[in-house]
């Protein structure tokens, strides 16, 4: 089951008239994979859904979900299920009427399409309210239905399209952990779109970071965490999001410089040998950034100035400078800082990442 | 802080409703209003007046005997050049040219809208632009070749003609009408539906339709009244046995013989401008819904 491919598409490429929004773009995703398309805005991450879902006609390139060629199927013949933004309930139809639309277009027989939508209302816990109009529904409701939808339909990929980015955030966290126990039970192969790091980071097996309509990295949640493949990625996840200091590498590649800023790279996982003497990128998360006695042990130890404290609770984001260079760091919700403090720091070098400044890849 | 509580409004007393500023502005909205109204008074007092009262020549004093002679005469037996039946005739002639002209133009255009909304398939732009365009062609242009082609059609002074000739009229207007609203809807219920694996007339008249009943009461108020009083159309395309209500209205308003019987013109006006008020009347609130529905999203 695991090893077989659900989804396959094949240099996809899209454009609107002059504007290319999907190019040469590969993906295969595994059966019973919950693989997340995450990007900012704009960079295609849903345009690609509606690919797969066969709403949009592609201008080059194939789609194969469980090994048939859909390229030009119509939506409801390719084996999917899609949740969507606005939920999209018909208004008109009670949540029964809506459950059972597509198996009704599909002629299935009445006792069969009954005992679907009651499976269904039992699952996503709906069965109340299956004689209610859309209208008389709240947004956590509603978006169960519409989830409902896809699950009568027995399909084999289900599609979300940001489905919970109209809740507000408590009810957004509550079906996020519920989505993930549906997929747990389900073993459906699922695609999620969202521009939420924290709903990709939670719920995926693998995120397929986009930008401009391309994958920037497509790997596990900690992989991209722990190994961000570029620098808009390790930009991308990460909140806040990462330090980064623009320097070169020493003649020797053993030292990153930046000015007074001399940070010495024994600890680095280089990828591979690389040449010295050219500039780099170092970037640094603030929850990597070492302080109070593990700082003093640290291999790589210097001093820092508090420039302004941020307290949140759980943890204090502080605001600091060192080697007159901008530095932000994550400390213990207890922390006891005040602008104007010296603070010995060490940063953890294993932890952190090297790209080439023209390429911006990951050295 | 008690003390406050009980000290009562603050701020200074609100403005006297008979203010200067008050007066003015209903004085000017009375006026305007009875300016405007005064010709249809002027119709109503002298279509229930009898022909020696009007020949004294006070048209704004009310009718000292009430009359409804003139109404029944307009309605059932005044002349037009040999037929002496009324506007009767021309009133079930124009019911029969509006129902079908109005339900055959707003099922097309509906159609059409939806699918330039909906379903963009190539070429919708340049259809959808030359369709506008078509609004903007003055009708006194294409009314000669319109009569060469009714004539060659066989159709030339029928109803079905006229019927036509009206359908094709409202297309250009209807079709913006319902792109636009149909463009309004959420994209996603449409895109749900096709997952769902509705056809293009599945969606149509499961999904859109039930959706869409203001747009479609106002597009058939536009139709009823802009069909009902057409006259152009009217007068080119049809025979004196075919004339819609407004041509006969005109002739017998027109007619040179005789003495001029104002109560029964102005009946037989009253008569022929009675079906689009009553349908602004019945239908005034879901218009107004209509008209706003397309403002308004979700």
């Amino acid at each position: 089951m695991a090893d077989q491919t659900s989804v396959s598409i094949r240099n996809l490429d899209l454009s609107f008239g002059a504007v290319e929004v999907l190019k040469d773009l590969n993906l295969d995703i595994g059966a019973g994979e919950f693989l997340v398309l995450l990007g900012s805005s704009g960079c295609g991450k849903s345009t690609l859904l509606n690919c797969i879902a066969g709403l949009l006609e592609i201008n080059a390139g194939q789609i194969h979900i469980n090994g048939r060629n859909v390229t030009w199927e119509e939506p409801s013949a390719r084996g999917i299920g899609m949740v969507f933004q606005s939920y999209a309930l018909y208004p008109q139809m009670t949540v029964r009427g809506n459950l059972s639309f597509g198996l009704r277009n599909a002629r299935v027989p009445k006792a069969e399409i009954a005992r679907r939508v009651k499976e269904a209302a039992e699952i996503l816990q709906i069965e109340p309210l299956l004689d209610r109009k859309p209208a008389a529904l709240s947004g956590g409701q509603r978006q169960r239905v519409a989830i409902g939808r896809a699950l009568v339909r027995h399909v084999d990929v289900f599609l979300f399209d940001e489905p919970l980015s109209n809740l507000d955030a408590k009810l957004r966290a509550d079906l996020r952990v519920e989505l993930k126990r549906l997929h747990d039970r389900l073993g459906n192969t699922m695609i999620y779109v969202t521009h939420d790091q924290i709903e990709a980071m939670t719920l995926a097996d693998r995120i397929a970071i986009m930008r401009g309509g391309r994958i920037m990295q497509l790997a596990s949640p900690g992989e991209i965490y722990n190994r961000p493949a570029n620098r808009y990625v390790a930009d991308f996840i990460g909140s806040p999001s990462m330090n980064f200091y623009e320097g070169h590498l020493t003649q020797d590649a053993q030292v990153f410089e930046s000015g007074d800023f001399r940070v010495p790279l024994a600890a680095y996982p280089f990828d591979s040998a690389q040449p010295g003497g050219r500039p780099v990128t170092l970037g640094i998360r603030p929850e990597h950034v070492l302080t109070g006695p593990m700082a003093k042990t640290a291999p790589v130890a210097m001093g820092a100035t508090v420039e302004m404290v941020e307290p949140m609770g759980s943890d204090t984001l502080v605001w600091a400078r060192v080697a007159g260079l901008p530095l932000r760091l994550r400390m213990d919700g207890q922390a006891a800082v005040a602008p104007g403090d010296q603070l010995d720091i060490g940063l953890d070098l294993a932890r952190a990442a090297l790209f080439d400044a023209k390429t911006e890849l990951r050295l | 802080m008690a003390d406050l509580a009980l000290s009562g409004p603050a701020g200074p007393r609100p403005k006297n409703r008979f203010s200067r500023a008050n007066i003015f502005i209903y004085g000017t909205l009375l006026l305007v209003s009875v300016y405007y109204l005064l010709p249809l008074y002027v119709m109503v007092v002298t279509s229930l007046k009898g022909m020696p009262e009007i020949r004294l020549g006070n048209i704004f004093s009310p009718p000292v005997d009430i009359t409804f002679e003139p109404w029944i005469k307009a309605w059932s037996s005044a002349c037009t050049g040999l037929n002496c039946d009324g506007l009767s005739r021309g009133f079930w002639n124009s019911v029969r040219i509006t129902i079908p002209s109005v339900i055959l133009s707003i099922a097309v255009a509906s159609v059409n809208g939806y699918a330039l909304a909906n379903w963009r398939f190539r070429g919708a732009d340049l259809f959808f632009t030359i369709l506008i365009f078509g609004a903007f062609i003055p009708y006194q242009v294409m009314i000669w070749p319109i009569v060469i082609l009714l004539r060659e059609m066989g159709l030339y002074t029928t109803l079905t003609g006229l019927v036509l000739v009206h359908t094709i009229f409202g297309m250009p207007i209807l079709t913006l009408l319902f792109r636009n609203y149909f463009t309004s809807l959420p994209e996603e219920l449409f895109k749900a539906a096709r997952v769902d694996g509705a056809g293009f007339w599945g969606i149509y008249f499961r999904i859109m339709l039930p959706m869409s009943l203001p747009i479609f009461v106002v597009a058939m108020i536009l139709q009823v009244t802009g069909i009902w009083n057409d006259f152009l159309f009217g007068v080119v395309y049809t025979k004196p046995d075919t004339y819609p209500m407004t041509v006969q209205l005109n002739n017998i308003v027109n007619s040179v013989q005789g003495v001029k019987e104002y109560n029964v013109n102005m009946a037989a006006t009253l008569l022929t401008g009675l079906v689009p008020l009553i349908i602004y009347f019945v239908s005034g609130k879901l218009f107004v819904r209509g008209i706003a529905a397309g403002a308004v999203k979700g």
